[in-house]
C-alpha cells in the first residue's frame, strides 16, 4: 500500500478513535527524528538481558539512550526483522545465530560496520569476517546433560560422545527436543549432519531411534519436565538421566543454591557439542547508524562482555573478558565442539530437518 | 459504529489483510497456486484431519462431564457455590504454559494417576483432550447453566403432573429449552478447542499439531508466508463457518422463553439421586479442575530448604531470578494489571459502542459485524501479531515499540465478551422510559444518567471484569508483539520457564500461583455483583 494513503489512513483513525494520548504514546515509543539523535534502539530476541548498572554506564559514558526491543524466540526475531526490514524497528539487531544467519544475509538485513575489538575475538567466530556484516558478540555449546546422581547410583559411566549414545546401556535414557520446532533440538541434529555427515546422520539417528531415544517439543518440556538431573525435573519426578541442553546448564543450576554445593548436580557430555555463535549488526536503514555503531563497540567492550555469562548463560566472544567463578568453578570448557558453515545450514536445513522428522517421529 | 468499525478495520482486518497478501502476492504476481499446492499437501491434510477430529472429541467429552455440572450450578444450593463457580472459571483464563506444566504434573510420568495406577498420558490424545475439557467446562456450566438456572421447574413438574414420565417430561420440556444453549456452548468449546495452541504444542509431543500451532511454525519459525497464509485463510473459513451457525442458535435462543429468577429454581439437593449427583459432579470438578490448580499451588511452597515461601520472596529481587529480568519479577504483576486496565478501557469503548450499534439496528448486515466481532478469537495470534509489525510501522500509527500495541492486541480478544455480556441487556432497555425522561425534561445526558446507567452498569462491570480477566491471561498475541522491558505475568512465567535452574522454575510457580489468585479473585467480585445470568459468559 502507498505511504500516503497509509498516513492518511492513520491519521484518520487515530482521530476517529478520539485517542490522542494513544497517537502521542505512538510518537515517543517509535525512534523518531527528533530524538534520533540522542535514542539508540537494539532490536533482540527475549532472552536478551543485560544489568542494569552495565547499560547505564554505556549510556552515561556515550550520551545515548538506549532502548531495547524484544521480540519473541530468536527464530521469530529474526524472521520479524526480515519481515519489517523496510521499515526497522530499530538500529541494531542482536540474537542471530549461525544456524539462521545466512538467512539474513541474504535477506540483506545489515550494513558493515566493523566494530572495535573485532581483534580480541577469535578467528572461527567470525563467520562474515570478510565483509564485517555480523559482528560475533557471544558463544555457546548445546551438549547433552546427563543427571550425576543417576550415573552414580548405577555405577555407569555417563556418556561422553555420540558414539556412546547409541550403546546399549544407555538404551532408553535420553529425551531430545523436535528439531522442526526448537533451536536446541535443531543444535542436536546438526551436531551429528557436522560428525556423521550427509550420508552418515540419518543411520546414526536411525540407530539413536532403535535405542529409544524419547522427543519432545521443546526445551521447556525435555529439560524441565523429562530430565531427572534438573530441579524442575526433579519436581516434575523426570524419568530421563539424558538431555539434549546448554553446555551453561550446569552452572545454572547451581545458581542461587545455599550453601554452595561442591560440584554441580549435572554434568555435561562435551564430544555431543555443537557450537552456536550469536552475531550483531547494525539494521540496514537504521535511524541512528552513529549510535549503532557505539552499540555495537559496546557489545564486545569487557563491561558488557563480563556482564553477559550470568545474564544469559552464554561466554563472552571477547577473548580479553574474565569468566565469572561460578562458570569456572561449575561449567565446562568444550574444547572441539561440532560445527557447521552457516552457509551449507541454510541451503539444507529444510530437507535434513524433514528428512529427521521422517526417520525419529513416523 | 465507526468507532468499532474503524478500531477493528485498524487493529485487525487490515493488519491480518496485509500479512495474508504478503503470503499471496510475491514480486507483483499472485500466486493463488499455492492454496492447491498447500492443501494437496498430505502432511497438511494430516493437520486439518487432527484439528478437525480432536477439537469434536474435545468439545464431546466436555460436554458429557460439564453438563452434569451444568445442572448441579443451576439447580442445587450448597455451601460455597459461588466460590466454586468462580474457580472453575480460572482456567478459562489461565496461560496455557502455565496448565500445561500442572497437566503433565499429573498425567505424565510419576504424576498422580502413573502413581495411582501406572497410567501415563502424557504425549497422547487423551492429555490434550483432558486439557481441553479443563479450559472449556466453565463455558458449558456459564452457558448452559446460566439458562437453566432460569427455567421456570414448574413447566417440568406440571408435565409430569400431566403425566410425562421424568425422561419424558425432561424431554419434552427442558430439552427443546435448553437445545439452543447447549448448542452455542458446544459451537464455543469446538470453536476454542479447533484454534488451541498451547495446550497441543505442550502436551501433544511433537507428533500432533492442529491448524493454529501449524500456522505458528510456518510463520515465527519457517518464514514460509505463502503456507502460513493459505492455512490462515482454511482456518477464517472455518472459524467464519463455526460463527455463523453460533449466531444462528444464539437468535434462535432470543426467542421467547419464560425464563424466571435464578435465585428461586435453586434449592438443596433431596434423595440419595440427588446427593450422588452432586458429589459425582464436585468429584469430577476435584479432579480435573482443583488437582491441576493445586499442583501448581504446592509446587510453588516447595522451595529449596522444604516448604516455604523462599519462591515468592525471590520474586521481589531482580538479581535473584537468575538474571532472567533486568526488573525484579514483581514487577510484572504491576505491568499485567496496568496493561489489563488500559486493556479493559479499550474493550469496553469499542465493545460497548458497538453493541449499542446492535442493539439499535437490525438485518442482516448488522448480524455480520456482530460475527465479525467474534473473528478475533478464532484467528491465530502469530497472524495478529506478524501483520502489525509490518502494517503499524509508520507516524502516526507506528504503535509497534509502543506500549499501547499489547493492550490493544488483548482488547480484540476482550471485544467479543464485551459485546456478548452487554447485548442481551442493552436490548431489554425499554426506548420508552428514555423517551418519558426526555418529555419530563431531561436533558440527554441526564436521560442517560438516570435511565441507562442504572440498568446497565451491573452488566457493564460484569463486561469489564470479563474482558479485564481474559486481557489477564492473555499470552498468545502478547508474546508476538514487541513491547519495552515490562513483561507481563503469563509471559514472565514462560520466560521463567525457559531458563534452568530450581530457583527459576520455584518463581514461575509462584508467579502463576499469584495470577491465578487474582483472576479467581476478579471473577469472585463477577459473582457478586452479577444477578442477571442471561449474558453468554
Amino acid at each position: 500500500m502507498n505511504t500516503n494513503l497509509r498516513r492518511a489512513l492513520g491519521a484518520a483513525v487515530v482521530a476517529a478513535l478520539g485517542l490522542p494520548v494513544l497517537a502521542a504514546c505512538g510518537g515517543s515509543g517509535g525512534s523518531d527524528g527528533a530524538d534520533g539523535g540522542k535514542t539508540v534502539t537494539l532490536v533482540s530476541h527475549d532472552s536478551f538481558v543485560v544489568s542494569d548498572g552495565v547499560l547505564k554506564d554505556f549510556e552515561k559514558e556515550s550520551g545515548y539512550t538506549v532502548k531495547v526491543i524484544k521480540s519473541g524466540d530468536a527464530g521469530s526475531a529474526v524472521n520479524q526483522a526480515i519481515l519489517s526490514k523496510s521499515h526497522p524497528q530499530g538500529d541494531v539487531f542482536f540474537g542471530v545465530d549461525n544456524t539462521l544467519l545466512s538467512r539474513a544475509l541474504d535477506q540483506d538485513l545489515f550494513t558493515p560496520y566493523e566494530a572495535k575489538g573485532l581483534n580480541r575475538v577469535p578467528k572461527n567466530l567470525q563467520a562474515d569476517a570478510a565483509r564485517h556484516r555480523v559482528t560475533p558478540v557471544d558463544t555457546g555449546d548445546i551438549c547433552v546433560n546427563y543427571d550425576r546422581a543417576y550415573f552414580a547410583d548405577h555405577k555407569l559411566a555417563p556418556p561422553q560422545t555420540l558414539d556412546d549414545l547409541i550403546k546399549p546401556e544407555y538404551k532408553n535414557l535420553l529425551v531430545t527436543e523436535n528439531a522442526a520446532t526448537s533451536s536446541p533440538g535443531l543444535a542436536f541434529q546438526l551436531a551429528t549432519v557436522a560428525k556423521y555427515g550427509d550420508d552418515g546422520w540419518q543411520d546414526y539417528w536411525k540407530k539413536l531411534k532403535a535405542n529409544g531415544v524419547e522427543v519432545v517439543s521443546g526445551w521447556e518440556q525435555a529439560y524441565s519436565e523429562r530430565f531427572s538431573g534438573s530441579a524442575g525435573g526433579k519436581k516434575a519426578k523426570g524419568d530421563k538421566p539424558l538431555v539434549v541442553s546448554y553446555a551453561s546448564s550446569p552452572p545454572a543450576e547451581v545458581m542461587g543454591v545455599k550453601p554452595e554445593p561442591k560440584e554441580a548436580p549435572t554434568g555435561v557430555a562435551t564430544g555431543t557439542c555443537f557450537q552456536q555463535t550469536e552475531f550483531a549488526g547494525l539494521l540496514k536503514g537504521a535511524k541512528n547508524t552513529k549510535g549503532g555503531q557505539a552499540l555495537i563497540d559496546f557489545l564486545l567492550s569487557r563491561k558488557f562482555q563480563e556482564d553477559m555469562p550470568l545474564q544469559m548463560f552464554v561466554r563472552p566472544a571477547n577473548q580479553d573478558a574474565a569468566l565469572p567463578e561460578l562458570f569456572t568453578k561449575y561449567g565446562v570448557k568444550v574444547t572441539d565442539p561440532h560445527t557447521l558453515d552457516p552457509e551449507k545450514i541454510a541451503k539444507n536445513r529444510e530437507q535434513w530437518v524433514k528428512a529427521w522428522s521422517s526417520i525419529v517421529l513416523k | 459504529m465507526v468507532v468499532p468499525l474503524a478500531f477493528f478495520g485498524v487493529f485487525f482486518a487490515y493488519p491480518v489483510t496485509a500479512i495474508v497478501l504478503r503470503g499471496l502476492k510475491d514480486g507483483g504476481r499472485w500466486h493463488f497456486g499455492r492454496v492447491g499446492e498447500v492443501l494437496a499437501d498430505p502432511a497438511i491434510g494430516h493437520v486439518l484431519w487432527f484439528t478437525t477430529w480432536q477439537a469434536a472429541a474435545s468439545t464431546a467429552l466436555t460436554l458429557a462431564l460439564a453438563l452434569p455440572g451444568a445442572y448441579v450450578f443451576a439447580r442445587f444450593e450448597f455451601p460455597g457455590k459461588r466460590l466454586l463457580r468462580a474457580v472453575v472459571t480460572v482456567p478459562f483464563v489461565l496461560p496455557t504454559v502455565v496448565v500445561g506444566s500442572a497437566f503433565l504434573a499429573l498425567l505424565g510420568r510419576g504424576g498422580l494417576l502413573d502413581e495411582l495406577w501406572g497410567v501415563r498420558l502424557d504425549t497422547t490424545v487423551w492429555a490434550i483432550l483432558l486439557a481441553h475439557v479443563f479450559f472449556n467446562y466453565a463455558v458449558v456450566v456459564r452457558t448452559v447453566g446460566g439458562l437453566w438456572a432460569q427455567l421456570d421447574p414448574r413447566q417440568e413438574e406440571a408435565a409430569r403432573v400431566l403425566g410425562a414420565g421424568r425422561v419424558a417430561a425432561w424431554r419434552r420440556v427442558t430439552l427443546p429449552a435448553l437445545a439452543p444453549a447447549v448448542a452455542a456452548a458446544s459451537l464455543m468449546v469446538f470453536l476454542f478447542t479447533f484454534t488451541s495452541f498451547g495446550a497441543v504444542q505442550i502436551l501433544g509431543g511433537p507428533r500432533y499439531a492442529t491448524l493454529e500451532v501449524e500456522i505458528y511454525q510456518q510463520t515465527a519459525q519457517l518464514l514460509d508466508l505463502p503456507t502460513a497464509a493459505v492455512l490462515t485463510l482454511v482456518q477464517f473459513v472455518a472459524v467464519a463457518v463455526l460463527l455463523g451457525v453460533h449466531a444462528w442458535t444464539v437468535r434462535r435462543r432470543e426467542s421467547a422463553l419464560k425464563l424466571v429468577d435464578a435465585a428461586h429454581t435453586a434449592r438443596r439437593p433431596r434423595g440419595a439421586a440427588q446427593w450422588t449427583l452432586l458429589g459425582g459432579v464436585l468429584t469430577v470438578i476435584a479432579l480435573l479442575v482443583l488437582v491441576p490448580l493445586a499442583v501448581l499451588v504446592l509446587r510453588s511452597f516447595d522451595g529449596p530448604d522444604g516448604y516455604g515461601l523462599a519462591f515468592y520472596r525471590a520474586l521481589a529481587s531482580a538479581g535473584g531470578s537468575g538474571g532472567t529480568f533486568t526488573v525484579a519479577p514483581l514487577e510484572a504483576i504491576g505491568n499485567s494489571l496496568t496493561y489489563a486496565l488500559a486493556a479493559t478501557g479499550i474493550a469496553l469503548v469499542v465493545g460497548g459502542l458497538a453493541a449499542a450499534a446492535l442493539t439499535r439496528r437490525a438485518g442482516r448486515l448488522v448480524r455480520g459485524f456482530d460475527a465479525l466481532l467474534m473473528l478475533p478469537l478464532g484467528t491465530s495470534a502469530v497472524t495478529v501479531g506478524f501483520g502489525f509489525l509490518i502494517t503499524l510501522d509508520e507516524p502516526p500509527l507506528d504503535l509497534r515499540a509502543s506500549w499501547i500495541l499489547v493492550p490493544l492486541a488483548q482488547a480484540l480478544v476482550g471485544v467479543p465478551f464485551v459485546v456478548r455480556t452487554m447485548l442481551p441487556v442493552l436490548r431489554a432497555v425499554d426506548a420508552r422510559l428514555r423517551e418519558a425522561a426526555a418529555v419530563l425534561g431531561a436533558s440527554p445526558l441526564r436521560a442517560w444518567r438516570e435511565v441507562d446507567l442504572p440498568l446497565v452498569g451491573r452488566a457493564l462491570a460484569v463486561a469489564a471484569g470479563f474482558a479485564f480477566a481474559v486481557s489477564l491471561g492473555e499470552f498468545g498475541a502478547t508474546v508476538f508483539i514487541a513491547r519495552p522491558d515490562s513483561p507481563t505475568l503469563p509471559v514472565a512465567v514462560s520466560r521463567l520457564l525457559g531458563r534452568a535452574g530450581e530457583l527459576n522454575y520455584g518463581q514461575a510457580m509462584a508467579l502463576s500461583t499469584i495470577l491465578m489468585l487474582v483472576c479467581a479473585a476478579a471473577l469472585l467480585v463477577l459473582e457478586r455483583i452479577r444477578t442477571d445470568r442471561s449474558g453468554e459468559f
